[in-house]
């Protein structure tokens, strides 16, 4: 077992297997209708895609998908070349650790600072504080956070707290990128600059999907878009 | 908010000193809520508790083996007077038997008017004893440390001395021992129920604290947190409100049994001071007993510690 998983992971790591690939997958809310049907993809990786499509039509199910905080009700899904079906839990540690996520509601820890909850992801891994602080401080400061990263969040304005969710996910430099609505709550101006920020992140090798219905935003960068409507998904290329 | 003049995060920092101390080292699960706070203090007061029982237990184990050796060095011929026969002489007779037996110290016989003195409490004062056969005392003082063998004594009694008979307290040390070892016994269970009382009193309030914090748990796994990181935790958490409620419970029973003690030695001139002191010696647990209260605060501490930690193991798995 040990040997395939190391073997879909060099498959992953030479770029032969997709960063995540759907197929046929459904899902469905207890006994409740499919919300997403016949979902059949990929990502691949060092890709940029825009996830789109009417409020209320999945795309924060997809993610949750991705993520694995939801498991499908039929199909398959593999992250990064491994069949995510029978993953142990440390097996799904070791692929979270692997993707960087901005939540739509941020899910910042209120208790913690701006930079403790940018640290976090550096601090669950058991790396020292001294290894990390500069990285963290030097991202806080490029967010535009760098005089708040003492405040904790409650009192942060809505950008704020955005700027310091995707911090907290672009720290670890994650194979893959998943943002949910990343610019809800920014102007224009500087949602264009967090847009760099994801598109430099991506030309240093990570695969990025965006969740969004701001068309301003997408049509800024000629990419993939993958529309989802009616519980199906559309790729528009 | 500045334009950045490189998107680059992972250019090397700027050039700009960094603050000394970032984190202020807050724990990652937030704990320290009032429920966190009605914990420390049911913990505190199950602590107190189980502290009392055990330093009560040791206070009795400790005076019965203070009484148990007192009792077991000392041994008593009773001679009864008879019509026919000297008392006198029956008793010089006893003594020099006593003198000759093994593992003897001392030998005092009771005179007459100390014989009747020890009637005293029951009968009363001035009355004239020279009627009733009032019998005769001989206490014997055992070496310490010896238990010699009484059955030559008392053969050696029963051919020379018919009207003495010997006393060994045999009887009343095995009745003192059984009676001090169930008040032992029943400290000690006292004490486990406490504990387990504690472990439940844990593991409701680590069920609430993960219900509570279900949000946090979620982030922590979406950063790449494992169970046994999150347990662990946690497991911190509680461990310093379970060391923080026994050592205050500890305290107080501390400070308790130093204050009956003081108020003993104050009373220690009235008739209760004594019937105190005679039950409980001098009401102090000397350094056994604060050692074993100390241990109780840290079982109770890592108890709370080591339940804490499988509760949200179990709470984990539960939740898939």
């Amino acid at each position: 077992m040990q040997r395939v998983k190391a073997l879909y992971e060099n498959e992953f790591d030479q770029g032969l297997a997709p960063a995540v690939h759907f197929e046929n997958v459904g899902v469905r809310y207890g006994m409740g209708p499919e919300v997403l049907r016949d979902l059949t993809f990929s990502i691949e990786p060092r890709s940029f895609q825009f996830l789109t499509g009417p409020s209320g039509a999945g795309k924060t199910t997809l993610l949750r998908l991705i993520l694995l905080s939801v498991r499908p009700t039929r199909g398959l899904v593999s992250l990064f070349g491994q069949d995510v079906s029978k993953i142990s839990k440390d097996g799904l540690t070791a692929l979270r650790r692997r993707m960087g996520v901005v939540f739509q509601d941020f899910r910042l820890l209120d208790h913690l600072t701006t930079y403790e909850n940018v640290a976090l992801p550096l601090r669950v891994q058991g790396k020292e504080e001294a290894s990390y602080r500069a990285e963290v401080v030097e991202l806080l400061r490029w967010v535009g956070l760098g005089d708040r990263m003492h405040v904790l969040p409650p009192v942060l304005s809505g950008g704020e707290k955005q700027r310091a969710a995707i911090a907290r996910a672009l720290i670890v430099r994650p194979d893959l990128l998943l943002a949910d609505e990343p610019t809800g709550n920014v102007d224009p101006s500087l949602a264009r600059r967090l847009l760099r920020l994801f598109i430099e992140l991506n030309r240093l090798g990570t695969s990025v999907v965006i969740a969004t219905h701001d068309f301003s935003l997408m049509d800024q960068l000629n990419v993939r878009r993958l529309v989802l409507g009616d519980g199906h998904l559309h790729i528009d290329a | 908010m500045s334009e950045p003049s490189s998107p680059n995060p992972r250019q090397p920092p700027a050039e700009r000193p960094l603050p000394a101390s970032l984190r202020r080292n807050a724990p990652l699960v937030p704990v320290e809520s009032a429920g966190g706070r009605a914990l420390a203090a049911v913990i505190a007061i199950l602590t107190f508790l189980a502290a009392l029982c055990a330093g009560g237990a040791e206070l009795v184990a400790a005076s019965s083996a203070q009484w148990q050796s007192a009792v077991s060095r000392e041994i008593t011929i009773q001679v009864r007077p008879q019509a026919q026969r000297s008392i006198e002489a029956d008793i010089e007779q006893a003594v020099s038997l006593a003198r000759r037996a093994p593992g003897v110290e001392e030998v005092q016989t009771f005179s007459k008017a100390e014989s009747e003195r020890l009637l005293e409490p029951w009968l009363g004062t001035g009355l004239d004893f020279s009627d009733l056969p009032v019998p005769r005392l001989i206490v014997i003082k055992l070496q310490e440390g010896t238990q010699p063998d009484f059955s030559g004594l008392r053969q050696a009694l029963r051919e020379k001395v018919p009207t003495a008979s010997l006393d060994d307290h045999a009887l009343w040390l095995t009745r003192l021992s059984t009676m001090a070892n169930t008040v032992i016994v029943v400290g000690l269970v006292l004490v486990i129920l406490v504990l387990v009382a504690a472990s439940l009193a844990v593991t409701f309030a680590t069920r609430g604290a993960m219900a509570g914090n279900r949000e946090v748990v979620d982030v922590l796994h979406f950063v790449g947190a494992n169970d046994d990181y999150i347990a662990r935790e946690f497991q911190r958490r509680f461990f310093r409100l379970g060391l923080r409620g026994s050592a205050m419970g500890a305290g107080a029973a501390l400070i308790v049994t130093i204050i009956l003690g003081m108020l003993t030695r104050s009373w220690r001139a009235s008739p209760a001071g004594d019937q105190l002191e005679a039950l409980f010696g001098s009401f102090s647990i000397g350094w056994r007993g604060y050692a074993t209260v100390i241990l109780i605060a840290l079982i109770v501490a890592f108890i709370t510690a080591a339940i804490s930690r499988l509760t949200v193991r179990r709470f984990l798995n539960e939740a898939g």
